[in-house]
């Protein structure tokens, strides 16, 4: 089993570092090329979130199991404004900032799981994972 | 990371690289704009074969630099965007609408030299 890998995102650049980070990780983990552009792009859209929002934060990789099968875990975590209302966020066509207000509910669908746990003024963290079939 | 830019005749070809930061992307907008003007290009391909993920700042850009280009008079034509990119794209819920895309850059070139050169305004 695999360590998990953390990528600091603090620039537009560790974005593109986490969703490299992420293809690779999903590879060893046996996902299909398509699965792992599906990942890597989940990936860039949490981690975009991160320098949108809140500046700085993380993103963790790591491999996921349950007791059918196994797959990828990833965190996105950041001590950045929070959100004030989750449901409204995973919402298509919901946006505080300047973009399309896809990048939520767009990685509900790319993803199998997610998950968002988010305090007002003290940050957010978007779990998501997604099994390999 | 910058892309290159060549100069092919009335066009200019714009080849992404795998990874382009979104300061990449945005580089490259302004500097497709200017040189439209520059070379008094009639069209602009950009090639995204190799590009890992169209995410949603990504298309966002393009669909703007195509809006752009339009505005200084010439065409785009976005070509090589791979099956993978394309799944994802129509999963994250992204579209090109109003871009024009081209399965590689044979099939640009005859697309480009339909539109640029069947109602040739300039005279030329």
């Amino acid at each position: 089993m695999e360590d998990e890998i953390r990528v600091p995102i603090a620039s537009d650049a560790d974005i593109v570092i986490a969703r490299q980070q992420g293809r690779s990780l999903a590879e060893r983990l046996g996902f299909t090329a398509t699965d792992q552009t599906i990942i890597a792009t989940a990936i860039s859209e949490v981690a975009r979130n991160i320098i949108k929002f809140a500046k700085r934060g993380e993103v963790v990789l790591s491999p996921a199991v349950k007791s059918s099968t196994h797959g990828i875990m990833v965190v996105a975590r950041d001590q950045g404004p929070g959100i004030a209302d989750i449901h409204l966020a995973l919402q298509d066509g919901y946006t505080t900032g300047n973009g399309l207000g896809m990048g939520l509910p767009g990685c509900k669908r790319l993803m199998d799981e997610i998950e968002i746990k988010s305090d007002v003024g003290k940050g957010t963290t978007v779990m998501m994972k997604k099994w390999v079939p | 990371m910058e892309v290159p830019i060549l100069k092919q005749g009335d066009y200019l070809i714009a080849t992404f690289q795998a990874a382009l930061t979104d300061e990449d992307l945005l580089q490259l907008q302004d500097a497709l704009v200017a040189r439209v003007g520059k070379f008094r290009s009639r069209g602009v391909i950009v090639d995204v074969t190799a590009l890992d993920v169209m995410d949603s700042f990504a298309a966002r850009t393009l669909r703007a630099l195509a809006h752009m280009v339009r505005l200084r008079g010439a065409e785009t034509v976005i070509v090589g965007i791979q099956p993978e990119v394309a799944f994802a794209m129509v999963q994250l819920g992204l579209t090109l609408e109003g871009v024009a895309t081209a399965l590689d850059l044979e099939e640009a070139l005859l697309l480009m030299n339909r539109r640029t050169k069947g109602a040739n305004i300039r005279g030329r």
